[in-house]
C-alpha cells in the first residue's frame, strides 16, 4: 500500500536567520526513515511520465523502488547508469520544471520528491561506499576535454570508464567549472564536487589546470599532441550587461564577478587575500539561479537588506522554485515588474578626493505591467510611463545571463558557430569539425547542469562511436 | 608548479623574474598578459609578459611592489615556486604597416613598452623611445631601450636623468620639431596615458594604450575588467589589453582601478608585517 499522504516528506534545513550568516549548507537531507517513507508515495507507474521529464532518462521508479526496500546502494547503481553527478543533480536540478512536475501524484497534491531521494542515495553511497574504482583497461587511445565543468566531467568519466586515455583541460586553478566558481558552498558543498573529481583521476583522467585552450594551447595543437577526439565544454562565458547608464560605477560587479571572488577564490572567509565588497544594501537584478545565489550570498557577507529587481512576476521567475522559497525565508526582498533604467553614482562636488566618488548610491528603477507573450511564449514586460523609482544601494550585482565566449571559436577555424555566438553541434555533440565535439553552456548558452551533464554523455557515446571507425593513430 | 629560474632588482621597488613556464613561453606575444598566484590561497593578479625566452621555456615578468601579492613575490627566491601562472592572455600588440612609431613608457609601465618596442624595431619600424621616471634611482631597462631604438629620449621629474619634465613635453617637442609617427604606444600609470592621447588627439596621430585593470580570470568570465572605450563596454581581457586611446574613459578606468584601494593598502600592510616579524 503506497503512502497517500498528499505532501512530501519535509527537507530538514538550517534555521532561515541562522543560515543566512554562514555559508553552511542549507538543506540537510532525508534521514534513512524519512527516504523510505517518501519513496512509498512513488507508484510504480507503469508508464513514468518522470522519465520523459528527466533530461538524461533516469530510471526513476526502479530507483525509488529500491529506497522503498533499503537497497540504497543498488537504487545509486540504477541512478548511475544515466547520471554521473547524482550528488550534484539532486541539489541543483530544477526537478519541478523535470522529474517532479511530471509525476503524477503532483496533479492532487505534492509530486514525490524525487530530486530528494536522488541527494539521499548518493549522499549515502558517498558516506559508505567502501569500493575502490577500478582503473579500467586501455584501450591505447587519447581524447582531450576542455573545461571541468559538468558536461566536461561527465564527458572524461564516461571516456575514461571506456578505456580512453583522458586530459582534461581547465583555465582556472580549480576543476569544476560553475560547480567551483559559480555555485556557492551552501547550496553546493565544495567537498562533494571535489568527490567526484577525485573519482575521475582514480579512474585515471588527468587534469591540466591553468591551462586556456585557445590561447595556451588550440585545438589544432592538442591534435598534434595526440589527441585523437576533442570535447569543447567550455561554459557559458562572458557576462552580460544592461547598457545602461552607470553600470561601470564602483559597486557594481557581474554575478560572476561577484560569486567567483566568494566561491572560487574563498572571500568570504576571514583573511582571503581576495576581496569582495560587503555593502549593506545591496540590489540584484535578475530572476534567475544565479540571481538568488548572488543575493543569498551578499546576505550571508552581512548586508542588512538584498533587493532582487526583475521585470516579470512571480510566475516568470526562472530560478528553481526551492531557491525562491530559500531566499524568501531569509528575508530576500523581491521587487517584481520593475526594471532598472540607471545606476546613480556619488559624486561630491566639494571634494574630488572623496573616498565614495564613483561609488554607487542607487538604482532608478522603472514598474512594468505585463503584455502580449513574446517569442518565448512568457509575456512581454512593458514598462508603466511616470513610474520611475529611486531605490537606495552601496552595490549593485548584474545577474542578467551570459554570451558565448569567443576564445576557442576565434582561434579554431572551420568551427561553425549559432547565430547567437553559441558552438555548433548537433543532437549527438558533433560539430562542423572532424572529431571535435561540444556540449552544455558552450553550445546552448546558459541553461542547467543537468543538461550539460547530459550532453557531456551523449558527445562521450559519439566521440566512442567515431573513434571506433576510425583506424588507431 | 612554476618555477623561478632567475630574480634581479632593478631599483628599490621593481623587480624582474624569469619563470619556467614552457607552455606560455611558447604561445607568448609582445602585448600579451599572464595572471599568477603565489600559493594555494594566493589572490590571482595579472602582469603583462615583460619578455620570453621559447627555447628554453621561460616567462620573464617586472613588477613593482605596490600590493599583498606583489611584495610576497619580491619575497620569493630563485628555486621556489609560484603554484600558478597562466597565459598568455589576451591580444598581441598590432604592429602591422607601422613605419614609425613613438612608444611611450612612464615608470614600470616601460616594462610593457619594452617587448613592443622590440617587437616593432626588429620588424624595420624606426621606433623611438621615450621614457619617463620620477627619478635616476627608479629607472629600468635603460640598455635594452637604446638596443631598440633609433631614438631614446629620457625624462625625469627631477632632471636627475636626462631632461626634467613629463613625456608630455618630450613627445610634443619631437611632433613639433617634425617627427611624423602613424603610432604612438602609450604605457604607463593611467594619468600619463590619459595626457598622452589627449595631446595625440590635437595632432591626430593614431595612439594605442595598455590598460591593466582589476581582473580575476582574464578569460571573459567575470567582466571585472570592463571599461568603456567609445562609449562601449569592452572587456581589458579578451578585447584588449590595448585600446584605442583616443576612445577609452580614462577617468572612469581610475575610479575602478582604486576600487579596492582600502582593503589592497590593509593586506599589503598585514604581508609587510609579516616579513618584518620574520626578520
Amino acid at each position: 500500500m503506497p503512502n497517500l499522504s498528499l505532501k512530501k516528506n519535509p527537507m530538514p534545513t538550517r534555521d532561515p536567520i541562522e543560515r543566512g550568516k554562514s555559508f553552511l549548507e542549507v538543506t540537510l537531507g532525508y534521514t534513512k526513515e524519512a527516504a523510505i517513507d517518501e519513496a512509498d508515495r512513488c507508484l510504480g507507474c507503469k508508464k513514468p511520465l518522470c522519465v520523459e521529464g528527466c533530461p538524461v532518462g533516469i530510471s526513476i521508479p526502479s530507483f525509488i523502488q529500491k529506497v522503498k526496500v533499503g537497497e540504497f546502494e543498488e537504487a545509486y547503481r540504477i541512478i548511475t547508469v544515466a547520471s554521473s553527478l547524482p550528488a550534484v543533480c539532486g541539489r541543483v536540478c530544477p526537478q519541478e520544471s523535470q522529474c517532479e512536475g511530471k509525476c503524477v501524484r503532483g496533479i492532487k497534491g505534492e509530486p514525490v520528491a524525487i530530486g530528494r531521494l536522488e541527494r539521499f542515495v548518493a549522499d549515502f553511497h558517498n558516506e559508505t561506499s567502501k569500493e575502490k574504482p577500478q582503473k579500467p583497461v586501455s584501450n591505447g587511445r587519447k581524447v582531450a576535454v576542455i573545461g571541468s565543468g559538468p558536461a566536461g566531467l561527465t564527458c572524461a568519466g564516461d571516456l575514461a570508464k571506456r578505456g580512453y586515455a583522458v586530459t582534461i583541460f581547465e583555465a582556472l586553478h580549480a576543476a569544476g567549472g560553475v560547480l567551483v566558481y559559480g555555485i556557492p558552498e551552501f547550496r553546493l558543498p565544495k567537498a562533494i564536487v571535489q568527490k567526484e573529481i577525485d573519482g575521475l583521476k582514480k579512474l585515471g583522467v588527468e587534469i591540466r589546470l591553468n591551462t586556456v585552450i585557445g590561447k595556451t594551447l588550440s585545438i589544432e595543437d592538442l591534435k598534434s599532441e595526440g589527441y585523437e577526439a576533442v570535447f569543447i565544454g567550455s561554459g557559458a562565458g562572458l557576462p552580460n550587461f544592461m547598457g545602461i547608464e552607470g553600470e561601470n560605477l564602483c559597486g557594481v560587479s557581474s554575478a560572476n564577478e561577484f560569486l567567483t571572488r566568494i566561491n572560487l577564490m574563498k572571500a568570504y572567509q576571514e583573511g582571503s587575500a581576495t576581496p569582495v565588497f560587503h555593502a549593506g544594501k545591496v540590489v540584484v537584478v535578475g530572476g534567475g539561479n544565479v540571481a538568488m545565489d548572488a543575493a543569498r550570498s551578499a546576505l550571508r557577507l552581512g548586508a542588512e537588506k538584498v533587493t532582487i529587481v526583475y521585470r516579470r512576476s512571480l510566475a516568470e521567475l526562472p530560478a528553481r522554485k526551492e531557491e525562491v522559497e530559500h531566499a524568501m525565508e531569509e528575508g530576500i526582498e523581491f521587487s517584481l515588474l520593475c526594471n532598472p533604467i540607471k545606476i546613480e553614482g556619488y559624486y561630491n562636488p566639494d571634494d574630488r578626493r572623496d573616498p565614495k566618488n564613483g561609488f554607487v548610491k542607487g538604482i532608478t528603477c522603472i514598474r512594468m505591467e505585463l503584455g502580449e507573450p513574446d517569442a518565448s511564449g512568457r509575456r512581454r514586460p512593458v514598462e508603466i510611463p511616470g513610474s520611475e523609482f529611486f531605490l537606495p544601494c552601496d552595490a549593485v550585482i548584474m545577474a542578467i545571463g551570459t554570451s558565448p565566449n569567443p576564445l576557442i571559436k576565434s582561434t579554431t577555424e572551420g568551427l561553425e558557430v549559432t547565430r547567437r555566438g553559441g558552438i555548433a553541434a548537433d543532437e549527438n555533440g558533433r560539430t562542423s569539425l572532424p572529431f571535435v565535439y561540444a556540449g552544455g553552456d558552450a553550445v546552448t548558452g546558459a541553461a542547467t547542469v543537468i543538461l550539460a551533464m547530459g550532453a557531456g554523455k551523449t558527445a562521450a557515446a559519439s566521440m566512442d562511436a567515431d573513434l571506433a571507425n576510425r583506424t588507431k593513430n | 608548479m612554476y618555477e623561478i629560474l632567475e630574480k634581479q632588482i632593478l631599483n628599490p621597488t621593481v623587480l624582474r623574474m624569469k619563470i619556467a613556464a614552457p607552455a606560455v613561453a611558447k604561445k607568448a606575444q609582445p602585448g600579451q598578459f599572464v595572471i599568477l598566484r603565489t600559493d594555494e590561497n594566493g589572490e590571482r593578479i595579472p602582469l603583462t609578459i615583460a619578455d620570453y625566452d621559447r627555447s628554453a621555456g621561460s616567462v620573464t615578468i617586472i613588477f613593482q611592489v605596490v600590493g599583498a601579492t606583489t611584495e610576497r613575490l619580491s619575497h620569493m627566491e630563485v628555486g621556489e615556486c609560484l603554484s600558478d601562472f597562466v597565459g598568455p592572455l589576451g591580444r598581441a600588440t598590432e604592429t602591422e604597416g607601422v613605419r614609425k612609431v613613438a612608444v611611450v613608457g612612464g615608470g614600470v609601465g616601460c616594462a610593457i613598452a619594452y617587448p613592443a618596442a622590440k617587437k616593432f624595431f626588429h620588424e624595420g619600424a624606426t621606433v623611438h623611445v621615450i621614457a619617463g621616471f620620477r627619478n635616476r634611482d627608479l629607472v629600468i631597462l635603460e640598455e635594452e631601450f637604446s638596443a631598440v631604438s633609433q631614438k631614446f629620449v629620457k625624462m625625469s621629474d627631477d632632471g636627475s636623468w636626462g631632461e626634467k619634465g613629463l613625456v608630455t613635453d618630450a613627445l610634443r617637442a619631437l611632433i613639433d620639431s617634425g617627427e611624423q609617427y602613424d603610432r604612438v604606444l602609450a604605457i604607463g600609470p593611467l594619468p600619463m596615458m590619459k595626457f598622452v592621447s589627449l595631446l595625440t588627439k590635437e595632432y591626430n596621430i593614431p595612439t594605442v594604450v595598455s590598460m591593466n585593470p582589476i581582473m580575476i580570470d582574464g578569460t571573459g568570465m567575470c567582466g571585472g575588467c570592463r571599461l568603456t572605450v567609445g562609449g562601449k563596454t569592452l572587456f581589458a581581457c579578451v578585447d584588449g589589453p590595448e585600446f584605442d586611446g583616443h576612445l577609452v574613459d580614462f577617468d572612469e578606468a581610475m575610479a575602478r582601478g582604486a576600487m579596492y584601494r582600502p582593503f589592497e593598502r590593509a593586506a599589503h600592510e598585514a604581508v609587510c608585517n609579516l616579513y618584518r616579524e620574520v626578520k
